[in-house]
């Protein structure tokens, strides 16, 4: 048994090292060649960092096009789904809600027209995606606010649409920080 | 066929295509047949040289358990130490505090269990220290002394008769150097290149484009998130686990980390296989693990592309499916197979939350975490499928009238009494866990904890209850995951939930090594035309009848009065 004890330390400390020093530190060497430095990519907008590319931001104002619901506010210090069950009432009532807000400021859609994912949360609270439903729904009214023409403000939706990986695994979206970037160099023109 | 359901089928088969070579690699690294890898002998052996280990010492099963065990005591009370003082050790840039001491005891034992089940959150409940030296370490070496455990009893059966099972440690360390380690290596770099951070650089802060201040929690959680996977562990780095757009940027990573977490367990099944030379039992095996995961797939795939009944009924279009807790980037398809991957082979890692599936889903997923052997965890999910194919064979061998056998020895009263009793003990857990909790939830909410009981719950009613169930089988089967609503972090919930952590854990190693342990040393019956044969069609048909009647008999009431009411109320 003694033997066994001091055999279980010295493996420990032995496999401390390799594990929790030389394994991560190969890690962040490597990583530090990848596009973000390892410090997660970001994204630029003269010269000011405006956001992180895989993180989605919270977008409120009409010039914009919106995110999902967010049960973190999209706070990036900590991430939450909204762990709501399916037959929870006061959930229910929520969505119901958020589907209604979104017909206030979109008067020209029919409840038919609302996809889920805009009056759900999403699971880390940080989703960046949207379903391609989800941003045509927003085309009139963004296209209203901004005097711009609509056609123009779909065909932009259109270009950011990421199909599925290699064309064939997995659903399609839209980037909604990708496409308010874009969206702001379309004003500038 | 649609690009979801594709993404499914692809990511299942290109597992099969890299855990059946591997399983096959594995059965020779253990063997100590000649491999390609062997090039690494050097560091195995500067690390049995440090730690004062002798590989040529054999050990009978009684000796291996004591071997694990006490390395497993070294490391919980390594890493409570330094949960209980993680704010005052160095590499702490975000400043959290130290864990109460009934958080450190949860998070400890779920970690040295190969669990991970996570009462904090990975933004503000750690350090990077933490992360590294505990949490890490032990998703590695959890994960090893799965393996290692499973090698021993494998050993049992690959002599006609044998009372020596090898040497614990030789297994243990080469299930890292050979398997984990460069495994995960190459994980973590794809992850790190696929925008997961890799660097120590701390909380960073920037006005977003409509103007708000944000502040990003990061870290090097590429390596983390690697073995977290290849190690069925399934802690997250960050709150939302592989939700988290860091933690599992894309569908391609998606992909990866879903074909990351069940090539061990395939592979554990093969390499039994070729380990003993009964290469058609491995594969009886595998047929009827992958029959379960099917038919608990595929109603949870189709639930979840059905959408929530509640919300259909506002009108509301669910083209894609149910969305809530789901990210758009992976969808309800894959989500729904990630859930339950995750779920029979103990992960608990999550990319959607769990509390907002459909009911059903929850049916399957907390099924897939009782049953707990359908391909299961790194190394135990053989031994828990073990324990189910003595059963059987107990069960034939009464039916036929001859004394039972398994691979020519015979299955006597002990062994059988073993079987029974760690049969036992997952509904005794998991239904005397949640009577409990109930209990308390009902007749003490006011009790002063840091949740009050009666604010346990983030979901009424039957939902409600699902969600303490599913924290009680989580626990038991080591999975992981959660219906995360429930107010965890509290001294009820984190020492009932150790303790069952710790049962659900050793027991089930144990029990099954000790059987495989006496069956080895017995005199070794040739097979005869009275022999019951283990690996045929019939007998694996039996097997799964077994599995079946054993859990609906054991868990039918619980479920009935969670996810099938919650099911039956909505669909009204």
């Amino acid at each position: 048994m003694k033997k066994y004890i001091l055999q279980s330390i010295r493996l420990t400390a032995v496999l401390l090292v390799l594990l929790c020093v030389i394994y991560p530190l190969i890690v962040a060497f490597a990583g530090g060649f990848s596009k973000g430095k390892g410090g997660g990519e970001k994204i630029t907008k003269n010269g000011q960092v405006v956001g992180y590319a895989l993180l989605g931001q919270s977008f409120t104002k009409a010039q914009y096009f919106w995110g999902r619901p967010s049960a973190v506010g999209y706070n990036a210090a900590g991430s939450a789904g909204s762990n709501k069950g399916p037959s929870n009432a006061d959930y229910l009532k929520e969505v119901s809600n958020r589907a209604d807000s979104l017909l206030k400021y979109h008067p020209y859609l029919k409840r038919t027209d609302i996809p889920a994912d805009m009056v759900t949360a999403s699971g880390s609270g940080l989703d960046p995606n949207i379903s391609i439903e989800g941003a045509s729904i927003q085309v009139k009214r963004v296209a209203a606010f901004r005097h711009l023409d609509e056609a123009a403000v779909a065909d932009l939706v259109k270009t950011h649409i990421q199909g599925p990986l290699l064309g064939l695994f997995g659903p399609s979206s839209v980037n909604v920080l990708e496409l308010n970037l874009a969206l702001d160099e379309l004003k500038a023109k | 066929m649609n690009t979801e359901l594709l993404g499914i089928i692809a990511t299942y088969l290109l597992t099969l295509a890299i855990a059946i070579p591997l399983g096959k690699y594995l059965a020779k690294v253990f063997a100590g047949e000649k491999v390609w890898t062997d090039f690494l002998k050097p560091v195995e052996k500067g690390i049995f040289k440090l730690s004062g280990i002798n590989t040529n010492e054999q050990m009978n099963w009684k000796q291996a358990m004591k071997a694990m065990l006490t390395i497993n005591l070294v490391w919980l009370v390594y890493g409570f130490f330094v949960l209980l003082n993680q704010d005052k050790l160095p590499l702490n840039p975000d400043g959290n505090p130290g864990m109460t001491p009934d958080l450190a005891f949860n998070t400890i034992i779920s970690f040295v269990v190969n669990c991970n089940l996570q009462h904090y959150s990975g933004e503000s409940g750690v350090s990077y220290l933490t992360q590294h030296v505990v949490l890490m370490f032990l998703q590695f070496v959890s994960a090893a002394t799965g393996l290692a455990a499973a090698v021993v009893f494998f050993k049992a059966f690959r002599d006609k008769t044998t009372a020596t099972l090898g040497n614990f440690w030789e297994y243990f360390v080469k299930s890292i150097t050979r398997l984990l380690l460069p495994l995960a290596l190459i994980m973590a770099i794809i992850l790190a290149f696929s925008g997961t951070p890799s660097s120590y650089e701390g909380k960073d802060q920037f006005i977003s484009l409509q103007g708000d201040t944000v502040n990003v929690s990061r870290g090097p959680a590429a390596g983390f998130i690697a073995i977290k996977h290849l190690g069925t562990n399934g802690g997250g780095w960050f709150g939302a686990n592989s939700a988290h757009p860091l933690e599992n940027p894309s569908y391609f990573t998606n992909m990866v980390e879903l074909i990351a977490q069940v090539i061990l367990p395939i592979a554990m099944v093969i390499a039994f296989g070729y380990f003993i030379r009964k290469r058609k039992l491995a594969w009886m095996i595998f047929g009827v693990m992958t029959i379960g995961m099917f038919l608990l797939l595929i109603p949870t795939v189709s639930s979840e592309l059905g959408g929530n009944p509640a919300i259909a009924k506002m009108g509301i279009s669910q083209l894609s499916g149910a969305m809530e807790g789901k990210e758009v980037r992976f969808g309800p398809a894959i989500s729904g197979y990630w859930s339950t991957v995750t779920t029979i082979i103990s992960t608990g890692s999550v990319n959607s939350m769990h509390d907002s599936t459909m009911p059903l889903t929850g049916l399957w997923q907390l099924l897939g975490m009782m049953i707990n052997a359908f391909y299961g965890g790194c190394g135990v999910g053989v031994l828990n499928y073990f324990i189910y194919l003595i059963i059987a064979v107990f069960i034939s061998g009464l039916m036929v009238g001859r004394t039972p056998e398994f691979l020519g020895h015979k299955v006597e009263a002990r062994e059988i009494k073993i079987a029974a009793i760690i049969t036992l003990l997952s509904p005794f857990l998991i239904l005397a866990g949640t009577a409990l909790s109930s209990y308390v939830f009902m007749a003490h909410g006011d009790a002063a904890w840091a949740v009050q009981p009666k604010n346990w719950l983030n979901n009424p009613g039957f939902h409600g209850f699902s969600e303490m169930l599913y924290e009680i089988t989580s626990s038991n089967a080591n999975n992981g995951s959660g219906f995360e609503g429930l107010g965890d972090n509290n001294v009820f919930w984190n020492v009932t939930s150790g303790f069952i952590l710790f049962l659900g854990r050793f027991l089930p190693i144990i029990g099954p090594v000790a059987i495989a342990g006496l069956l080895g040393a017995k005199k070794y019956i040739p097979e005869s035309a009275g022999t019951l044969k283990t690996d045929t069609m019939t007998f694996s048909l039996m097997t799964f009848a077994v599995i079946l009647v054993l859990n609906a008999l054991s868990y039918f009431p619980a479920l009935a009065l969670g996810p099938l009411a919650e099911y039956f109320t909505l669909i009204k």
